[in-house]
This record gives C-alpha cells, sequence and structure tokens, in this order.
C-alpha cells in the first residue's frame, strides 16, 4: 500500500489563494515549492477543490517550464542559454555539467536526486553572462572549468549533509 | 429602416444578416472555406489559419475570428492564399500518419479532403512525429494521436458543450499533444463515451469503434439466429450517405437492406421506448405520491448515466430505475427467445457511441453474456450497407418482423431532445383526444433547443419539467439544482445536444441537417396509427405474458448499488 | 505607519522625507540588482554595516522621518546598468562611484572615503590611463539620458519614504486632485508616448479606448514577462524603483476608471517579484493602494501575478490568460484586449517602462517630454546591451540614438579588440543589424524600416567569430520551444524552419535550403495567429538578407566563414611540418589518421569527429584548424 498522501500543506495554499479556478498557476507554483515538485497526488485533490478537470490541470501544469511533474534533485542547476549568455559560450558550460553528473537532454536528474541540470532561456542577468543558478543562487562569468569545481564543491556539501542526516 | 449592409465577397456583394463572422458569410455566398478547427457549435479557436482571407488592401484575416463589416471587400482565392493554404497543408501532412486507405474515417477525413482540393502533390519534410500507442481502452472511441492535427475540436467539444472535462491540451509548441490527465488511457479518465470528439475530428485520430465484423461473423453463422433493433434516430441520419434526403424516414428500407444482408428478424427500438414510457410514467408517479427523490432524472442514455456516476454520484438515487429502451427490448427479445434451438445473437443499430459502452455493462448480461451482443452505428450501418453491395435507394420498404413488431408514434420521438418527456406527457395526461396530443406537444418539450422549461398539470398539482442536452447543460442544471437555485420533477437528460439525432454515431452534419432529422421523427409520429406507448398493443401483450411477475428484473437496473465501478 | 488620509497629510509625508534625506550627508548606495547581488554586493552592504556601527557612527539603513540628526545612509539601491563593472558602491554627496568592490575594500572604504573624505582611486573607473571619479562622467554614461532609470542606483529601492523623499508619488497626486481623467489621457496622448514592450502603439490611445468602454469594471495590467533573452530592462526598474511603476499603473487605473490592477512578473526573476510586493504592502499601508485613495472616491488594489515559465505569456491574449490560470495561448482577435481582456473586461495593457514613463509625464508635462527623441518616438528607451562587447549593462538613451553611438560610445565596442559584425535587435522577434546599419537612429519606425524591431529594447552584439546562420538557428530554437502551439504555421513551419538550418550547420545543407527558408518564413509571417508567431521567422530572413554568402558556404562548401561550427571544422595534418611519428593516430579515438611512419600522416574528414584531441598531442604543432 502506497502511504497516504498528506494533503495538510495543499490545503493551507488553498485556503491562502481560495478555491478560484484563476488562482491555479499560482496554486500549482506554491505546491511545487513546498514539494520541489508536482506530486500527481495532488491533482485530483484539486481538480475536487477547484471544480477544474484533472485533464485542465494536467494541461496547465505541462504549458509552462516551471513546473515539474517529476522530482527534481537537491541542488538544481539552470545554465543560462539566453542570447547574452549563448554568444559568450555557455554550451560548453551545460555540456561539462552534464557530463560531470553524466546527465543529458532527456536525463535531468541524477539517480540519487542529487542533481538537477537544466537550461533556461533567459536570467536577465546578461551583464555577468555567461550565468548559471544553483537553488536560484546566481553564479556569474562561468566557465566549464568552474563549474567543475562548483560540481566539486556541492557534491561535498551533499555528503556533508548524509553523513549530517544518518549521524 | 434600418440600412442593409454587404460585405463583398470575390466581387459579389453578399448581405450580411447577423453573420457572427466573415466564415459564415462566405459559405452564404456558395464558397466552401477550408478550415479544421472552427465549428459554429463550438468557440472559435482560430489555430488552423486555413480559412484566411485577403482583404482589399492586402492584408489577411482569419474568417472565422473577423466580424464581417459594411463596406469590406474581401477575396477568398488569390495566388497567395492558395501558396500559404497549400503550405500549412504540406506541414501538417508531414507529421501525420498517411496509411489513409486503412484509416478509420478514410473519405470522411477533412485532411485528405482539402489534401486533394489544393492538389498537394508531394511533402518535402520528413515526418519525424514519435511513434505512438493507439489508445483502444474504451468501448466507445478509438484515438491515434498519430493523425491529430491539434485543431482542439474534441477538447472543445469536450470541455465547453459537454463539461466532461476527459481530454485537453498537453504540453506545447511542437510537443502539444490532445491527451488525458496523466496520459491514462481514455476509459479511466472521466470520458463517458458520448464520442462527441470523434463526431468533431476532422482525421482519423478520434473514430468510434468499429463492430461491425462481429455483425459480419454472426451473421455468416448458420446456426446463431440473429436479430436486430433499429433506434429511432437512426431511420432520419442514414439516408442521405445513401442517396435519399436528409431527415427523410428510411425505416422500410433499413428493415429491406437487414433482411438482405441476412438478419433474421428486425425490430424497432421504439417498441423498448414504449415499455420504457410505461414504465418511467409509473415511477414518477411514484415519486410524486412520495415526494421523495425529485426530481427523477430520465435514464435513456446512457453517456448521462455515466456523466452522473463520475461526477455526482450523490445524484444516483434521482435516476430513473428504468433500463434504456435498449436494453428493456433487449431483454425482452432474449427472455422471450431463450427456449430457441439456435444461439441468438442480438444487434442495436444505435445513433450513440455510448450505448457501446452500455451494451457491455454487468448489469445488463445475463449469466455473463449481454443482452445485446453487438451494438453498431448508424454510420458502421452504413459501411455495412455499402460493404453488402445493396443499392439503398432502390430497396423496397419492408414491414418489421413478427412477434416484436409493434409500435407508437410517442416510442418514435425518443431520438430526438424532449421526446422522452413528450412520449411521458401523453400517457400521464387525462385528456386522451387529439387535442391533448397537440397540447403535449405545445408545452414546450419540442424544438433544438438546449434547455428547455415545461410545466404541466397533473391531478392537483403542476409537474415542473426541465429538459436539457448537452451535458454541459445538464452539469449547470444540476449543479443548480444541487445549490437549491432550481426545483423540478422531472428532468429529460440527453447528452447528445439536441438528442439522439446528434449522436456521435450518427453521420456528421450541420446543426440545420439535425433539426431536419428531429422533423423527420416528428413526421413518423404524425402518421403513425398509434400514438401513445399504453396503446401499444404488443406491449401490452408482454405485460400479461414474458414480463409477467419479472417487470423489475427484466425492466429495471440498480444503478446506486453498482455506482458505475464496473465503468 | 498611519493611512494617508488627505492631500495634506501626504504633501506632509513628502516634506518629512525629504527632510530625512538632507540628514543623511553622507550616502552609501549599495548595488542590489540581480547582477551585482551575485557577485556579492549583499555581503559587502552588510560589512559595511557592520564596520560603521562598530565606530559608532550612526547609520541609517531606512529612511526614518521623525526627527533625528545627521547620519550616514546605507541604501541598497537598484541597478546602475554598469553589471560588467559590479559590485557597485556609490559615495553621496560626491557622486563618486566604486566598481568591481571587495569585501576587503570595506574598511579602506569606511576609513578613507567616510570618515575622511578622500577618494579611493583604484577601486575607480579607469580608462586609457584616466581615472574617471564620478559616475556621470565615466563614458558609459556620459552619452546617456536617464530619466526613466533616474531612480536606479541613486535611491533605497525598497524604502517607499525614499521615493517619497524623492518627489514621489506627487505625479499620482497631481492626477489625483488636479486633473480629471480626459486631462491625463490627453496629457499622454499629446505626449505621443508609445508602448515600450515592441509594437510602439501609442498609450494614449489605448487609454481613451479602455476609457470610452462602458463595462463598470476594467483592469490595468502590466507586462513584466520580460521573456526576449538579452534583455532585463523591466527587471532593472521593477527591482530598483518599483514605486514609479505602481504610480504608473494607478494613474492609468484613475484615467480609465480600473479600480484594480495585475502586475505579471516572469518566475525567473525572483527580486523584482519580493520588491514589487513590498513596494505594494508599503503603499497600501500609507494607504496609497486600497479605498479611498487619500480620502477620495478612488479605489486601487494591485496584484501580483508570476509566470511559469513561458515566453508567449509576454503577448497580451496570452498573459490575460495565464493570469487567469489558463495555458498562456494566445487567442485570435478581434475582440482586442482593450474591450475583451483580462476575465473578459476591458484593459490597459502595457510594459513596466512604459508605466514607468507615465509618472514623468504627468509631472513634467508632455511638450518636456516630446523635447527628448524624435517627433513620432519621443522620449528615452532603455536598452540591454550584451554580448561581444567591452561595457555590458543597461543603458537609457534618446530615442534616435545611432546605433554607433549606443555600441561605440556608451558599449566601449566590441570586446578583446574584435570587428563588429552584427547586432541582434528585438530578441527572437527582431532581426539583425550590420555595419551599413550603424548610423540607423533607433526609433520604433526606423528600425521597422530596416526590417528589425525595438522589441523591449535587447541588444546582442556579436563579433567577427559568430556564425550568423548558428545565429538564427539558436533563435529558432529559441522559439520553436516556446511556441505555444496553437496555430500550425508557427508549431510545424518553425519546427520545419529549425530542422532545415539544423542541418545546415551541420554541414548537410542542400541547394535550395535557403528559398525553402524563405517560403516557410513567408508563411508564417503571413499566417501565423499572434505577433509573436508572426515575427518568428524574421531572425532567419534578416541574417539571410545580410548574410546569404554565410548560408551557401555552409550549404554549397560545407564551411563556416566564421569557423565557428564545430561540426564543419576541419582539421588537417601541414605535410611541411608532419614528421610521421604517428602519435597523433595513436590519440584518435575513431581512427581517422593513418599514415606511413616518417612519412606525413593524413586525416580522413569522413570519419573525423572534431574532437581535437590529436592537436594537443602533436609536438610538431603540425595539426591545425580550419
Amino acid at each position: 500500500m502506497q502511504p497516504t498522501f498528506d494533503y495538510s500543506a495543499v490545503d493551507d495554499i488553498l485556503s491562502l489563494y481560495g478555491k478560484k479556478e484563476s488562482n491555479i498557476i499560482a496554486i500549482l507554483q506554491d505546491v511545487q515549492e513546498r514539494y520541489h515538485y508536482l506530486p500527481r497526488e495532488v491533482f485530483p485533490y484539486l481538480s475536487g477543490a477547484l471544480g477544474v478537470s484533472e485533464a485542465r490541470l494536467y494541461s496547465v501544469a505541462t504549458f509552462y517550464e516551471n513546473f515539474s511533474l517529476e522530482a527534481k534533485g537537491r541542488f538544481v542547476i539552470r545554465v543560462c542559454d539566453g542570447t547574452a549568455c549563448h554568444v559568450r559560450k555557455s554550451i560548453p558550460i551545460l555540456e561539462r555539467l552534464r557530463k560531470e553528473l553524466g546527465l543529458s537532454e532527456a536525463n535531468k536528474t541524477t539517480a540519487d536526486r542529487g542533481f538537477t541540470v537544466e537550461t533556461v532561456s533567459c536570467l536577465g542577468a546578461c551583464g555577468l553572462a555567461p550565468v548559471i543558478t544553483v537553488n536560484d543562487q546566481v553564479y556569474p562569468a562561468m566557465t566549464p572549468d568552474k563549474a567543475s569545481e562548483l560540481i566539486t564543491a556541492l557534491r561535498a556539501q551533499l555528503a556533508a549533509e548524509s553523513e549530517g542526516a544518518s549521524a | 429602416m434600418e440600412q442593409r449592409a454587404f460585405t463583398t465577397v470575390d466581387g459579389i456583394p453578399v448581405e450580411i444578416n447577423g453573420e457572427k463572422n466573415l466564415l459564415e458569410l462566405i459559405r452564404k455566398a456558395g464558397i466552401k472555406l477550408p478550415t479544421f478547427c472552427y465549428h459554429s457549435e463550438l468557440s472559435v479557436y482560430g489555430a488552423c489559419r486555413m480559412c484566411m482571407v485577403e482583404t482589399e488592401r492586402g492584408g489577411l484575416e482569419a474568417a472565422c475570428s473577423t466580424p464581417p463589416k459594411s463596406g469590406m471587400v474581401i477575396k477568398t482565392n488569390t495566388e497567395r492564399l492558395r501558396r500559404y493554404r497549400k503550405n500549412i497543408l504540406e506541414l501538417l501532412l508531414a507529421n501525420h500518419c498517411r496509411d489513409c486507405t486503412t484509416c478509420g474515417n478514410n473519405g470522411k477525413c477533412k485532411l485528405q479532403d482539402l489534401a486533394m482540393r489544393f492538389n498537394i502533390e508531394g511533402v518535402r519534410f520528413p515526418n519525424t512525429a514519435p511513434q505512438q500507442q493507439k489508445d483502444e481502452s474504451s468501448l466507445c472511441i478509438a484515438r491515434d494521436s498519430a493523425k491529430c492535427i491539434l485543431c482542439g475540436d474534441c477538447v472543445r467539444m469536450c470541455n465547453e458543450v459537454q463539461a466532461v472535462g476527459a481530454i485537453d491540451f498537453a504540453h506545447r509548441g511542437s510537443k502539444m499533444e490532445i491527451s488525458t490527465a496523466f496520459c491514462v488511457p481514455i476509459a479511466e479518465s472521466p470520458c463517458v463515451g458520448c464520442g462527441q470528439c470523434a463526431a468533431v475530428c476532422p482525421t482519423g485520430a478520434i473514430v468510434v469503434r468499429d463492430n461491425a465484423n462481429r455483425v459480419w461473423r454472426a451473421l455468416d453463422d448458420r446456426g446463431v439466429k440473429v436479430t436486430a433493433q433499429i433506434a429511432p434516430a437512426v431511420r432520419v441520419a442514414l439516408g442521405r450517405e445513401l442517396g435519399l434526403r436528409e431527415g427523410e424516414n428510411s425505416m422500410g428500407k433499413i428493415v429491406a437492406a437487414l433482411h438482405r444482408m441476412g438478419f433474421d428478424e428486425v425490430y424497432d427500438t421504439s417498441t423498448g421506448a414504449d415499455l420504457t414510457v410505461l414504465e418511467e410514467s409509473e415511477e414518477l408517479l411514484a415519486h410524486l405520491e412520495s415526494g421523495s427523490d425529485l426530481p427523477l432524472f430520465t435514464s435513456c442514455c446512457p453517456a448521462w448515466v455515466q456523466f452522473c456516476e463520475k461526477t455526482f454520484p450523490q445524484l444516483l438515487p434521482h435516476v430513473s430505475t428504468c433500463r434504456s429502451p435498449m436494453e428493456m427490448f433487449a431483454a425482452v427479445i432474449k427472455e422471450q427467445e431463450k427456449t430457441s434451438s439456435r444461439t441468438q445473437f442480438h444487434v442495436a443499430v444505435m445513433p450513440c457511441t455510448a450505448k457501446k459502452f452500455e451494451a457491455a455493462r454487468d448489469e445488463f448480461c445475463v449469466n455473463g453474456v449481454p443482452n445485446v451482443d453487438a451494438v453498431i452505428t448508424t454510420q458502421e450501418l452504413i459501411r455495412m450497407i455499402k460493404e453488402s453491395g445493396v443499392v439503398f435507394e432502390d430497396l423496397e420498404p419492408e414491414a418489421l418482423d413478427m412477434p416484436f413488431g409493434v409500435t407508437s408514434g410517442a416510442g418514435v420521438i425518443f431520438g430526438v431532445t424532449g421526446g422522452v418527456t413528450e412520449a411521458v406527457l401523453r400517457r400521464l395526461a387525462s385528456d386522451k383526444s387529439r387535442g391533448g396530443l397537440y397540447a403535449s406537444a405545445l408545452t414546450g418539450v419540442r424544438g433544438m433547443k438546449g434547455v428547455k422549461e415545461a410545466s404541466v398539470p397533473y391531478l392537483d398539482r403542476e409537474v415542473r419539467i426541465a429538459i436539457v442536452s448537452g451535458l454541459a447543460n445538464a452539469d449547470a442544471l444540476v449543479r443548480k439544482i444541487i445549490a437549491g437555485e432550481a426545483h423540478y420533477d422531472f428532468v429529460e437528460v440527453m447528452a447528445c445536444p439536441g438528442g439522439c439525432v446528434s449522436g456521435a454515431g450518427q453521420p456528421y452534419s450541420s446543426s440545420a441537417a439535425k433539426a431536419e432529422r428531429g422533423e423527420g421523427l416528428y413526421a413518423v409520429d404524425r402518421v403513425s396509427s398509434v400514438k401513445r406507448s399504453e396503446e401499444n398493443s404488443l406491449v401490452q401483450a408482454l405485460y400479461g405474458d414474458v414480463l409477467k411477475g419479472r417487470v423489475h428484473e427484466l425492466l429495471h437496473v440498480d444503478y446506486v448499488k453498482d455506482g458505475g465501478h464496473n465503468a | 505607519m498611519n493611512k494617508l488620509c488627505n492631500r495634506d497629510e501626504l504633501t506632509a509625508l513628502r516634506h518629512a522625507c525629504a527632510g530625512a534625506l538632507q540628514l543623511e550627508t553622507k550616502r552609501i548606495l549599495v548595488c542590489a540588482g540581480t547582477g551585482c547581488v551575485s557577485s556579492g554586493s549583499m555581503k559587502i552592504f552588510e560589512r559595511l554595516k557592520t564596520l560603521l556601527e562598530g565606530k559608532n557612527i550612526p547609520v541609517s539603513v531606512e529612511l526614518v522621518h521623525e526627527p533625528h540628526g545627521e547620519s550616514v545612509g546605507l541604501k541598497e539601491c537598484g541597478c546602475h546598468g554598469f553589471c560588467e563593472m559590479g559590485p557597485l558602491v556609490r559615495i553621496e554627496p560626491q557622486g563618486w562611484l566604486y566598481t568591481k568592490t571587495r569585501l576587503e575594500d570595506c574598511e579602506e572604504i569606511v576609513e578613507r572615503t567616510i570618515l575622511g573624505g578622500e577618494r579611493i582611486e583604484r577601486l575607480m573607473f579607469q580608462k586609457d590611463g584616466a581615472v574617471y571619479p564620478k559616475q556621470d562622467e565615466i563614458p558609459f554614461y556620459q552619452k546617456q539620458t536617464r530619466v526613466v532609470l533616474e531612480h536606479c542606483g541613486q535611491i533605497d529601492a525598497t524604502s517607499i519614504r525614499e521615493y517619497l523623499g524623492f518627489g514621489g508619488y506627487s505625479a499620482f497626486e497631481t492626477a489625483l486632485f488636479d486633473r480629471t481623467p480626459d486631462d491625463i489621457i490627453d496629457e499622454i496622448t499629446k505626449s505621443n508616448l508609445r508602448g515600450r514592450g515592441g509594437g510602439g502603439f501609442p498609450a494614449g490611445r489605448k487609454w481613451a479606448q479602455v476609457r470610452r468602454q462602458t463595462e463598470p469594471v476594467k483592469y490595468v495590467v502590466c507586462n513584466g514577462d520580460e521573456g526576449d533573452p538579452g534583455a532585463f530592462m523591466d527587471r532593472s526598474v521593477m527591482e530598483g524603483d518599483p514605486h514609479r511603476m505602481l504610480e504608473g499603473m494607478m494613474i492609468a487605473g484613475l484615467a480609465c476608471g480600473a479600480a484594480e490592477g495585475y502586475i505579471y512578473v516572469r518566475a525567473e526573476y525572483p527580486l523584482a517579484v519580493k520588491r514589487l510586493r513590498r513596494a505594494i504592502a508599503q503603499a497600501e499601508e500609507l494607504g496609497l493602494l486600497g479605498e479611498h485613495i487619500l480620502g477620495t472616491d478612488f479605489n486601487f488594489m494591485l496584484h501580483i501575478a508570476r509566470g511559469a515559465g513561458a515566453f508567449v505569456c509576454g503577448e497580451g491574449s496570452a498573459l490575460t490568460a495565464s493570469i487567469e490560470g489558463k495555458r498562456g495561448m494566445p487567442r485570435v482577435k478581434p475582440p482586442r484586449t482593450v474591450e475583451h481582456g483580462l476575465f473578459d473586461k476591458p484593459t490597459v495593457l502595457n510594459n513596466v517602462e512604459t508605466f514607468a514613463n507615465v509618472p514623468l509625464i504627468i509631472n513634467r508635462g508632455a511638450d518636456w517630454y516630446r523635447s527628448i527623441g524624435p517627433e513620432n518616438s519621443p522620449g528615452t528607451k532603455a536598452f540591454a546591451l550584451t554580448g561581444n562587447i567591452v561595457n555590458t549593462g543597461l543603458i537609457e538613451v534618446p530615442m534616435g540614438t545611432t546605433l554607433r553611438e549606443v555600441i561605440f560610445d556608451i558599449g566601449g565596442g566590441v570586446r578583446d579588440g574584435k570587428a563588429f559584425k552584427a547586432v541582434q535587435i528585438g530578441g527572437p522577434s527582431g532581426g539583425c543589424l550590420t555595419s551599413e546599419d550603424l548610423d540607423l537612429p533607433l526609433d520604433f519606425d526606423s528600425l521597422k524600416k530596416a526590417g528589425a524591431m525595438i522589441g523591449s529594447g535587447g541588444l546582442v552584439v556579436m563579433d567577427e567569430d559568430t556564425c550568423m546562420v548558428e545565429v538564427a538557428r539558436f533563435f529558432m530554437h529559441f522559439t520553436q520551444n516556446e511556441s505555444c502551439g496553437k496555430c500550425v504555421p508557427c508549431r510545424e513551419g518553425t519546427k520545419r524552419m529549425l530542422a532545415i538550418l539544423e542541418r545546415i550547420v551541420e554541414g548537410k545543407g542542400e541547394e535550395g535550403d535557403i528559398e525553402l527558408l524563405l517560403e516557410l518564413a513567408d508563411t508564417i509571417t503571413a499566417t501565423a495567429l499572434c505577433g509573436l508567431g508572426k515575427s518568428a521567422a524574421s531572425p532567419v530572413v534578416s541574417t539571410i538578407r545580410s548574410f546569404r554568402d554565410e548560408y551557401e558556404a555552409h550549404i554549397r562548401e560545407k564551411r563556416c566563414p566564421a569557423g565557428s561550427c564545430q561540426k564543419l571544422k576541419r582539421i588537417w595534418i601541414d605535410p611541411a611540418l608532419c614528421k610521421g611519428c604517428s602519435k597523433c593516430a595513436k590519440s584518435c579515438p575513431v581512427n581517422a589518421i593513418s599514415g606511413q611512419i616518417k612519412q606525413p600522416f593524413s586525416i580522413d574528414l569522413s570519419k573525423c569527429i572534431r574532437c581535437e584531441s590529436c592537436i594537443s598531442t602533436c609536438a610538431f604543432h603540425a595539426i591545425r584548424e580550419g
């Protein structure tokens, strides 16, 4: 048996926004903030609460780039491939990150759920191109080598965290 | 006097008479403007860009979304427009499965038709669409995404007209597709099998499941006795594709065709409808008397029953326990023939896709065998007739078979919205004269409107009636009833807008044509000698015979108990 | 703080705030724009605070208007625009700008500059041996006319009191008490303010159309979905001077009869969302937003809607659909947004920069506004200057400034001494301009004539090493990825154009590809449903127009003239230098190199994967690229 899903967090979000169809996106955003993705269990629940078909919710969730139906990694690395970053060579950085983590365009999250690597069309930090973000913190003027160093540092953090958790 | 306004279409001034958009006006001018995504009954989507027209100044406008203006001068067929249309068609074809000859929609496909009209001679782009599994989980419809052109007609139908919300767009851009939530098989979605998505689908992306082969097999088997019942709406919708007029009653020819194809006996579902009228009238009276579980909802429409089960399960005690006419009739026929030495195979010819699902419900099986062995739609029957080679228009009409070939006008009008109610009113009316008949017809039950209301006196009270067709209308009405904003005693619901004449199993046609079919049914009623269900001598006899003591077992069903769990 | 109940209370508060500002005799403005924050400016802010407090110097991080003594103001300000040189710290009253400030510099800043009044030349912008102490004197700023961005970098972006102290909400006050809605619309119309979001539609006309609608419920919507890659003007305003934008929206609400407004901000701008939320809360607290504003009958509420990652939501009807909780798919027009916009109600939809212009016009008048820039495109325009340019950053210049002035005078020319090749303007909807267009004035009409568009104002400079076919492919990839998928020409057409471009940059282009691209471009441009679709092919068309020879070189000679397309790189062994040692052959992962020992080796290009591993192994530098 699957453990039953705890909807209390969803209830809090619903009461914050009100059960209005127009708040679907804000509600999904908060759900995603809470769970780091949109758990499937949430859809029938929201469908009932908002009076909107599940297919419609799924349709909205899959339209917008920022929603994820799959659990993401502890560190979400987003490589900006906006024009400014692109002309200042953001793709080699992306390739290096993927190589370091064994990821690809289709496979964005590592098996241990440590890292997710995505591209983003522009972070609006073009003055510092090329940039990447890790969990929304901006890292400016990146190079492939700096990216490798960053991964090493984040791996160490991850290891320290799991040690802390098991201790 | 109001000034008359004109738009010039290809040099011809066309008067504007309340047309909402140029496309309607251009059609009025006798020009078949190409379009995939425009349907007058759906919201304007404007996505296929095929209906673009050129204005005087060389600008391009989508005709479907541009209101006609006085003095406007447009051209519908210029070198540029042809070029763009061809390009759009080529782009659509590039992604499209092009196995036309084996497609369920072969010959009826708009894409095929337009590719032909615009003489598309080649496609310069490779088909890079990913392979996708067909969804054949539903008994009613089958989906094949490889044939989808994303016009969104099905989505708007499912959401706007039917309020079912089984499907919607998913993803975006070139990854966009039509999908259920999380791509679950359609049978596991809120789909009720009404099939209206298939009716508006311009290609073979959503088609009605075809059961003709099962019927052919039974017909070929000498050890099997094949009987058929023909639903009321079929007789007025089938003819046009076989050389007759839209709305023309072709029942006699259908009987003749089925005989030629090898059916042993052919009956009319309206006989079953007469049973329904008698049972449902009794039930309504009981409800009125006790005052409980009002309003009473009709249960003839299997898509509505399933909608209720999936969306408003708390409402099921209000839904009539009467089986649908098809199932009542099938139960009686099967029961009567039980002792026959030959295996029975009962075919129902229906305007409806949801009937395919209804026939397979556990409630309507005896020892695991469904009372209706196969449901075929009007369209499948048309194909079978064509396949058999019988020249339909040359057939001499034949009469129904015995012992069940006795009908009434009341049963026939079941095929159009309001018909069930009118038939019940005829039964309940104390005035059994011709005047009484006219009175029942004039209560407001007739017409193709999606929501109708009527109020008739019965004994010392008024019976408040609502008639809705189209599930979005039903959904809105039910919500009002639940909220206590509306009060009725009897509610007739048909899932398809306009009732069974507009069923998804019928050949696709305009709303005007659907209304003509409705008129066709009223015409049949007018010339029938028996107008009231209770006057059907066969039905009377059945109560004294096969139904004796078994009315509940054979004619009723308990949806509450099953709660739709076998859906 | 108490709600302001009438005009006098607002005026009084403004005076108090201005007075309090006077008491901040020295001010340190630390840039808290996204750029500088990511370079560590907030740490600098904290360090400065600790240092000042440690020395018992009175610091005011927040402007308080109750009477108090003199203090040093230490503020988080909006983006200065010179992101390249960040973290930036501005020192007032001298107007000095410290660039590339490090944590280690803080002590010195406090000691020498704040306490000693000396300047630290090391931290000042230097070029060709000259030191530029003052911000205004730096070439990057000298040619700019900062009016919309006047507060960005000058005031605390998180304080409504500071905004008030600088005269904030006076335009709204004037509009509310001294003008009728028609007066306001007349002024905006007279100013000929044109929408800064791309189309350049006159804002006054739009407002008048909304005002005319009889429907009682109307909306004001601000488009802050600045999705063009390489553009961040709106972000800077939202982050650096949020109240000015709010004020503009309030004036629009007043003029058009709307009581509610929405700000749609793209999800990639979390800081902007934070600043706007704070600004709205502050305005509500003061009663500048809410019911019976300043004791009048005017009610106005503002909400923030966060985008969720869809470029197409920059299109008006897609944006309103998104606020309504739907898929952001544009709908057919008519009806237009001014008639049936958000929630099907008449809606004024303008972008951030447009709204930010409004208070200026009300305060200084339409005549003043029209004195800036050309007749048909008056005012200033903010541009984001990025790409292969020396000074990347955010600038504001009068409309009609030439491309040359922007790129060479303000931007400092192309990086690393490379030659200028082209500039992409207007993002994926725009076109590219070449050196022939350098004297083109940047305004709506001139650019349109040149086959580009001002768009939201992204300028991406490309040097001689940039392959224009690849640039076209990049934009097409973007557009294709961001197409909503609704209409056939955009959904299918861009996909096919991208596939062709991908083939070309991989050296698999075929004769006829250019013509096919142009044919598809024509169909898409003519028939797509929305503005984004109609302009989707522009980068391809404009690069074919200006750089057709580059396309042809890729297709016919399988050669990338800029030498940037990876798949077209040729690696060859110079027989004159090769000693035939076979080291390269052993290093080749695909056995593409062969030869006889002591004879020159050669590379089979059909096998070569251009991994370049052979180049580094060759001791004789005999292996070349090109």
